[in-house]
């Protein structure tokens, strides 16, 4: 667009730029002021309020925080769950993807059909703790990755990444012996990388935020991903009921140990949003296209 | 090589119109096995994580007991759902769902448009990828984590706004406990968390939008604002109307999530939604089949506001959703 050099068009852009800014401030500030209170002293987080920047640096919280198992576990969890969650449900998603994706295949429609309308009406909660119950699955890690393993939004997602692929590469592939699988695998997922990247990643950060399937299905509190910890540590010792934390007669922790915890739950994501930052855009207009 | 060998046995069929014989479609079936092949993990996931919960939705005409199963439970027609429309608590969180979910259509959903029309009066690619990065963070972080990181800044015993409102000489606001202040924390958690993630639709079909459009109306003197309310407003009117309907769908769908983690035996009483509620009664309190009933009222609801609202756009002449 040409450069507006009017008065009026110049104050537009100076109001529009210092509002955006005080919007990305204000996104911005309180994460940073979790992250410098962690590594400061108690002392020095009450004596200055807000840190930015700590005057005293310090990693009494964290040394804290490592210093028993329980953090270990849950970020091994936390870790293990998303690693292999992300590896499987992609794998699945994409076969979904390609199979869905080709014109040719009779009753494709219906099977569309049957993928968005849960996207429209869902049995609930109790119904789908019924099954996962049923299937065994309280208390192990799989309950954590198999009931959510597939997000159809992903799925439709991929889909339309596929179809957009020439259907001519697909057929010369065919003339030269290979069979869909060989397709799939070498043709059409190399092509996809970006796609691929993308949902890989989202399904990486839901895999590393999973909360509520924690609560809902982990009852060995052994069991429980980051997140859950991160809830028992934080949300409970901050409210009033601390009778609700870890058993009642510890302290509430200290505000430098909470924002601690806080910056490692947060930390994974943190490294992957530079890589997830250059897709996700793309991925998500893919996303608003028809199924 | 490609297998073209017909399926052993040849059975009758009605024809579909489209092939000119049944052992046609069948050669077909059969060409494309490996892509059914390839079906089956996804069809067996939606099959038993999805559809069998809804079969399990059955369970809200019983009274269900976990060791008889579904077959062996006993029929009780529609028991839990009258009990429903009697029971003072449930239309109290009925009550509190509506009211959170009006907040996030008057307050949170007219906010990421507004922003996208201010990212996208933005002069200059750097400040506008540069604010766009800042503001699409925190929709990575978990629910968990943005409370937590509310939480550590308003609690009473050195959050950083309690300790500000002391310094200019305000008297502390315990925020976690008091039911007044739970509707507020919720709205800016959202806004917070989502709102630069809910401008990349609007930023994407802005961007479509032809410029001559614009070189037009300044020849015509428009000014920006102008530019903005006849131009850009106009050009994304058809994605503000779908994703309005997507969010009118999801009318009684506020996450369980966020709202659990602020829930607390203080502010239950504006807190409780229906989502947190079917996790008490359901699953804290084993009242299977009452929950149930709960949840198979929310997910009609749902899907009757979905098509309805998408009737309505399509009869005003907008696209609709499906």
């Amino acid at each position: 667009m040409v450069e507006d050099r009017t008065f009026s068009g110049r104050l537009f852009s100076a109001v529009n730029f210092i509002l955006l800014a005080l919007i990305a401030l204000v996104t911005v500030l309180p994460f940073i002021h979790v992250v410098a209170g962690s590594f400061t002293t108690s002392a020095e987080l009450a004596a200055n309020k807000f840190v930015l920047i700590p005057k005293v640096w310090s990693l009494e919280a964290y040394k804290f925080i490592f210093s028993t198992n329980t953090i270990f576990r849950a970020l091994g969890v936390s870790i293990g769950v998303t690693l292999v969650g992300t590896l499987f449900s992609m794998f699945i998603t994409a076969l979904m993807a390609y199979g869905l994706s080709r014109k040719d295949l009779d009753g494709r429609r219906v099977f569309n059909f049957l993928v968005v309308f849960t996207m429209l009406f869902h049995g609930g909660m109790i119904p789908t703790f019924l099954v996962v119950k049923e299937l065994g699955l309280i208390d192990s890690y799989a309950a954590l990755i198999l009931p959510s393993a597939i997000s159809a939004f992903n799925m439709i997602i991929l889909k339309n990444f596929f179809q957009n692929i020439p259907e001519g590469l697909e057929e010369s592939a065919k003339i030269d012996g290979c069979n869909d699988f060989g397709i799939l695998f070498k043709i059409v997922l190399p092509l996809s990388l970006p796609a691929i990247a993308t949902i890989s990643l989202f399904y990486a950060v839901t895999y590393w935020n999973t909360y509520m399937s924690a609560i809902l299905y982990l009852d060995n509190s052994a069991k429980w991903p980051i997140q859950v910890l991160l809830r028992q540590i934080v949300v409970l010792a901050s409210g009033m009921d601390h009778s609700a934390t870890l058993d009642g007669t510890v302290p509430p922790p200290d505000q430098t140990i909470k924002m601690a915890v806080i910056v490692v739950a947060t930390l994974p994501i943190l490294m992957v949003y530079p890589f997830l930052q250059k897709h996700f855009a793309k991925g998500a207009m893919l996303g608003s296209m028809k199924g | 090589m490609q297998e073209v060998t017909a399926p052993p046995r040849v059975v009758p069929e009605p024809m579909p119109k489209k092939y000119k014989s049944s052992s046609e479609l069948k050669k077909r079936l059969w060409r494309n096995k490996l892509l059914y092949v390839m079906l089956i993990p996804g069809v067996l996931y939606f099959i038993i994580f999805k559809y069998l919960p809804m079969y399990g939705l059955i369970i809200s005409f019983q009274d269900y007991k976990p060791y008889q199963g579904i077959t062996g439970s006993e029929w009780v027609g529609m028991k839990h759902f009258s009990r429903l429309f009697t029971e003072p608590d449930f239309l109290n969180i009925l009550a509190n769902t509506l009211i959170l979910f009006g907040m996030n259509i008057l307050i949170y959903f007219p906010i990421p448009i507004i922003l996208a029309l201010m990212l996208n009066e933005l002069r200059g690619t750097f400040f506008k990828r540069f604010f766009q990065t800042l503001v699409y963070l925190p929709h990575f972080m978990s629910w968990v984590i943005v409370v937590s990181i509310s939480f550590v800044m308003v609690t009473m015993d050195g959050g950083i706004i309690n300790e500000l409102l002391a310094y200019f000489g305000f008297a502390k606001i315990n925020f976690l406990l008091s039911p007044g202040w739970f509707r507020p924390m919720y709205i800016l958690q959202v806004i917070w968390r989502e709102a630069g993630w809910g401008t990349i639709i609007y930023l994407a079909s802005i961007a479509a939008i032809d410029p001559g459009l614009y070189e037009a109306s300044r020849m015509d003197g428009a000014g920006r604002l102008r530019q903005v309310w006849h131009i850009t407003l106009p050009a994304i009117r058809g994605v503000i109307i779908t994703l309005f309907i997507l969010k009118i769908g999801s009318v009684l769908d506020l996450g369980f999530e966020h709202v659990y983690l602020l829930l607390n035996s203080m502010n239950r009483e504006v807190a409780e939604i229906i989502d947190t509620y079917v996790y008490t009664a359901g699953l804290r309190q084993g009242q299977f089949s009452y929950s149930t009933a709960i949840g198979f009222f929310k997910s009609i609801v749902g899907l009757i506001m979905v098509m309805t609202v998408n009737k309505v756009s399509k009869k005003i002449g907008e696209e609709g959703v499906y």
